[in-house]
């Protein structure tokens, strides 16, 4: 029990991944397995996000300005949150945009092709 | 024994292979190709004839051409079986070159360029088994020879030819994919090596059921060697131009097959594990079936090919029985056996090519005859053999089968003899055979009678053989 | 700046700054895009023999993008076994691109700058993934290649839009079940540079979270490269691609994700922790027995040549999984050599697909009636490639059956040496059944009624830009073959990990 309220975060991005995946795999129309598609990797996002994240601290820049000694003062990690993850996400963002710009420009193309986005109807007509 | 390291088995292996490049450049002048047919295989003999001296001395020729795996490589090692066999192969693809070329152009056949180049391609790959020094390069060059006599054995590529390439794939290939491959790994892993010597190299390397097993494989695995009941692709691929059953399927393939059980039997198993594990009698009871069965099955074919095939099948186990006797006496008489039957049955090959193309009956009759008298001088020295190692039954397996060859060939000696000529089943009128046709096929014979009187430059060569392996 | 220490980074930056220049020229005129893309490869090729070369000298090097040192900066690290793969990928992305010239001018001609500018950021995604050090980064170059062979299969004809939207869904999946992994791994250790990972991680080998990180990033990378029973998305992708790409992903795509399989299992894990702590190497092998035989059983039933050879594709990385996962020195070993001759088999085989499919404008069966006589130096090199999908000696693809089947025997798996032989066997039928229709069957015209003498005439030897590379490419697995012990102790030997 005791898990489940300290590491929510978890669950969050555990059941936001299942939302994702159920969509993913199991919608008939197109554009709902992108949705699911995006979910799945906004998920991700989150669980990257999240385990950078500490109680009572702050974005990571150091707060005491610079020069003066003022920075050669110990910079206590625990202040912080971890920015690593944060910047990876950057990254996966981008990524997951791209992916769902090429899936998109995917759809249009089978919509022209086949005048439909339903998986089933598609898979008549081929 | 010495040891002599010298590129000339290379050079024999490619003397054939690299002819195919001109073959192919002058295929639309054909006196100019078959020049080259020529020029190739007159060179490969002079290369095998030259070493024959240092052969008969018990001297073994060494060359080691490349290392393709961390201890293996393809390595050439000429001793006396290896060079008996070549002995063979090389005359006989001269004679059968020119046998060709009367044949092909009698025929007006198709694709002659092809014809010839995958020939000589299929006479390189024979040497490189007989020259092989392990079983590695032994095995590179049967599949070589398997898919080189593909074309040639659909030659006609129509529905007949198609179907019988594929039986033929299947048996070769399937049988050298399926047991000799993982057979060779197998013994690799044992070993650690794949070069053949005197006394084998499995020797204390496993359990009875292990070896029994590996031999099996190896056995059926060299399907060329046509062991009943992997036969049938032979009778089949009798769909081929004559002049390459006569080649390849009385000589150079089949015997390729049981060149290689030697082989096994021989440098992979040796003669002495063999006795230890009693595993010999297994060989000859396999190899007396198919003598019977393969005799028997002779009888009632009405095809004189297809005739010569079974006849074929059954002569392929006297040397596996032979060898499989694991006495000196009747390895001798095994490997000589193969240079005998190679002289007897691509006569008789011939004959039938040359009565296709004429339909002509006159040559047949004393070809035979002289077919049959050939396989005696060698069965003497199996029964020799087989009482030498008291194996009672072989003796009867012997006799029994020598009758049952006469019982095959003299119906056609008969019918081609005493039998008036029924006009009326020749459409065209009955010629006498081109030129080229009969020459190699009065040369083979002509050989055929000598070696009947003086066989002993083969017996030689084998009793070298089986002095290496036996040291005495 | 020493010229020879930037190479790891030079090799990336060809086509990577290629792509660039042929979007932007190709604006202008399409003409210049197939020439820049050549060059771009032909120095990817000459850097990346460079960088082997400098490896075989000196041994393994890190290379520190932008001067940071590991674990802060990325790190590109070459050792054996990369420096090896790099070769091939560039050496098989120059062949697929010298042959794509006519084949994208038939197939693709208002789509030319486009296509070269995905083709070479493929080969960029491709190389990076090879050459990489640093997990995350792996990612993201693993999504930057597959958004190129999306869109590259994407611009195909008939299914091949639908077949790429299935391959995005499924790719995407993988991608992130990878992703995820490497969370866990970044939680648990804080490091994500793989070398610091292979430190830092023998003591937490205990730990559940390691075990579900390794495990979910293996997922990941089977979705990728189409490991049975998770291929479904591949054969159809592969097959409606247009030609000049399905050369390049076909030998490609499937071989470097095993490459980064072996990459995560042994040098960011250890085989300690694989094959001892992970302890499920058996089930793996009977996975890729099933991936064998259900690959080789599926192909049986196809009349389609190119979705025959795609098959194929799923079969042989069956070999490569299960070599790896047969935990001993040879299996592993055949796995290396396999990924080697597997992308120049593969990569011959679709060559040939795509002159039949420039000249007969089909790739099923039927399309190569009587082509033996037609075209006789394609389907020579057809038939050398076939032999060595069989594994006839001395062609590349007995050798590194060899390995496998010796690999097998050690580790006593009798199951994938049988594998190993049904897949030979079938590939011989399978082969032998094409090679039959291209030899016995008389020439059919596909244009319309059959003349005798005039549109069959037509059919003759492809243009020399298509003959080219394929003659080179067949004549390298007989090359390659020969050469395969003379890899085996001078690279391969030292990329398999020690102490297996």
């Amino acid at each position: 029990m005791e898990t489940i309220i300290t590491d929510y975060n978890y669950w969050i991005y555990i059941l936001l991944m299942m939302i994702g995946l159920y969509a993913m795999l199991s919608q008939n129309n197109l554009v709902k397995k992108i949705i699911g598609m995006s979910i799945f990797q906004t998920a991700i996002i989150v669980f990257y996000v999240s385990i950078g994240a500490k109680k009572d601290a702050t974005i990571p820049i150091i707060e005491h300005g610079h020069g003066h000694g003022a920075a050669s003062q110990a910079i206590s990690a625990l202040q912080y949150v971890n920015p690593l993850p944060h910047v990876l996400m950057l990254t996966a963002i981008v990524v997951a945009v791209s992916t769902l710009g090429v899936a998109l420009a995917i759809i249009l193309g089978i919509h022209r092709q086949y005048g439909t986005l339903e998986e089933d109807e598609i898979l008549e007509q081929i | 024994m010495d040891t002599v390291t010298s590129i000339k088995p290379v050079l024999a292996v490619l003397a054939s292979l690299i002819a195919v490049v001109p073959i192919i450049m002058s295929g639309t002048k054909p006196n100019l190709r078959e020049t080259w047919t020529f020029a190739a295989g007159i060179i490969k003999f002079g290369i095998i004839a030259s070493m024959i001296p240092l052969i008969l001395n018990g001297t073994v020729i060494e060359y080691s051409l490349i290392e393709v795996l961390p201890g293996i490589a393809i390595r050439f090692r000429v001793d006396g079986l290896g060079m008996l066999f070549a002995l063979v192969a090389s005359t006989l693809w001269i004679a059968t070159s020119a046998y060709s070329i009367g044949y092909m152009r009698g025929l007006k056949e198709h694709s002659q360029t092809r014809y010839f180049s995958f020939f000589a391609i299929a006479l390189s790959a024979t040497i490189g088994v007989a020259f092989a020094a392990n079983l590695f390069t032994l095995y590179l060059f049967y599949e070589m020879l398997s898919l080189a006599t593909y074309p040639l054995v659909t030659h006609h590529q129509d529905e007949e030819a198609r179907a019988s390439g594929r039986k033929y794939l299947l048996y070769i290939l399937g049988t050298s994919i399926g047991f000799v491959l993982p057979a060779m790994l197998i013994c690799y892993s044992l070993a650690g090596t794949l070069e053949f010597a005197n006394q084998g190299f499995l020797a204390g390397t496993g359990s009875k059921g292990l070896m029994t097993f590996l031999l099996v494989l190896l056995l059926f695995g060299f399907a060329k060697a046509a062991i009943m009941p992997l036969h049938s692709w032979l009778p089949a691929a009798m769909v081929a131009p004559t002049p390459v059953s006569a080649l390849l399927h009385a000589v150079a393939v089949v015997k390729v097959g049981v060149f290689s059980i030697i082989r096994v039997i021989t440098g992979v198993f040796g003669t002495d594990l063999l006795l230890s594990l009693h595993l010999g009698t297994f060989i000859i009871y396999l190899a007396s079936i198919t003598i019977l069965v393969g005799s028997l099955i002779a009888l009632s074919q009405d095809g004189l090919k297809r005739r010569l095939a079974f006849s074929t099948i059954a002569q392929l186990s006297y040397v596996v029985l032979g060898v499989g006797l694991l006495s000196p006496k009747g390895m001798i008489g095994g490997m000589a056996h193969i240079a005998m039957h190679a002289f007897g049955k691509i006569t008789l090959f011939f004959c039938a090519g040359a009565i296709f193309v004429a339909t002509g009956k006159k040559n047949i009759s004393e070809m035979v005859g002289i077919g049959r008298k050939m396989g005696f001088l060698s069965k003497w020295y199996l029964v020799l053999g087989s009482l030498e190692a008291q194996q009672m039954p072989i003796l009867f397996v012997l006799l029994t089968s020598s009758l049952l060859n006469a019982a095959y060939f003299m119906p056609v000696v008969y019918k081609a003899f005493f039998c008036a000529p029924e006009e009326a089943l020749f459409s065209n009128p009955v010629r006498e055979a081109p030129p080229f046709c009969v020459v190699p096929l009065v040369i083979t014979a002509f050989i055929s009678i000598i070696l009947l009187f003086y066989p002993q430059p083969f017996f030689r060569l084998a009793s070298v053989m089986v002095q290496n392996i036996t040291g005495m | 700046m020493i010229y020879s220490e930037q190479l790891p980074i030079l090799l990336m930056i060809f086509p990577l700054f290629a792509a660039f220049a042929i979007s932007v020229t190709g604006v202008f005129h399409t003409r210049y895009c197939y020439p820049v893309a050549v060059c771009a490869l032909i120095g990817s090729l000459y850097t990346s023999v460079g960088v082997l070369f400098e490896v075989l000298e000196k041994g393994v090097i890190h290379y520190r993008l932008g001067g940071w040192p590991p674990p802060f900066g990325i790190e590109y690290v070459i050792d054996y076994l990369n420096g090896l793969v790099l070769v091939v990928v560039s050496f098989v992305s120059l062949g697929a691109v010298i042959f794509s010239k006519e084949s994208v001018k038939q197939e693709l001609p208002d789509k030319i700058p486009q296509f070269y500018t995905l083709f070479v950021l493929l080969v960029t995604g491709l190389l990076g993934m090879t050459v990489t050090g640093d997990a995350f980064n792996l990612y993201v170059l693993l999504e930057i290649s597959a958004l190129a062979t999306y869109a590259l299969i994407a611009m195909g004809k008939g299914r091949a839009m639908f077949s790429s939207f299935i391959y995005v869904i499924m790719g995407t999946l993988g991608a992130c079940f990878y992703l995820l992994g490497v969370g866990h791994l970044y939680i648990m250790t804080g490091s994500l540079n793989m070398g610091d990972l292979y430190t830092l991680m023998p003591d937490l080998y205990a730990s559940h979270a390691i075990l579900v990180a390794f495990l979910l990033i293996l997922v990941g990378i089977w979705i990728k490269m189409a490991f049975f029973p998770l291929h479904g998305w591949l054969p159809n992708a592969y097959t409606y691609a247009p030609t000049a790409t399905s050369c390049l992903i076909a030998p490609l795509m499937t071989k470097v994700s095993v490459y980064i399989m072996i990459r995560i299992m042994f040098s960011t894990f250890s085989p300690a922790f694989v094959f001892n702590t992970f302890a499920a190497a058996n089930v793996i092998v009977w996975m890729a027995v099933a991936a064998i035989i259900g690959g080789s059983i599926l192909a049986l039933a196809q009349t389609d040549f190119k979705k025959m050879l795609t098959y194929l594709i799923v079969a042989e990385v069956g070999y490569m999984v299960g070599g790896i996962w047969l935990a001993n020195r040879h299996g592993i070993t055949g796995a290396i050599l396999h990924i080697v001759n597997d992308a120049l088999m593969t990569l011959c085989l679709f060559l040939v697909v795509g002159i039949i499919v420039y000249k007969t404008k089909g790739h099923q069966f039927n399309n190569m009636q009587g082509l033996y006589k037609k075209m006789p130096i394609t389907m020579a090199a057809f038939t050398i490639g076939a032999l060595s999908m069989i594994g006839v000696p001395p062609t590349a693809g007995f050798f590194s059956k060899w390995y496998l089947i010796l690999g097998a025997i050690d580790s006593g798996q009798w199951s994938f040496m049988a594998a190993l032989l049904f897949s030979s066997l079938v590939n011989a039928v399978l082969f032998f059944r094409v090679i039959e229709i291209g030899y016995f069957e008389p020439f059919a015209d596909h244009h319309g009624h059959g003349h005798h003498d005039g549109a069959a005439i037509a059919i003759d030897e492809a243009p020399l830009s298509m003959l080219a590379p394929l003659v080179v490419v067949a004549l390298s697995l007989i090359i390659l073959g020969v050469y395969a012990g003379y890899i085996v102790t001078n690279v391969i030997q030292f990329a398999v990990p020690a102490g297996i």
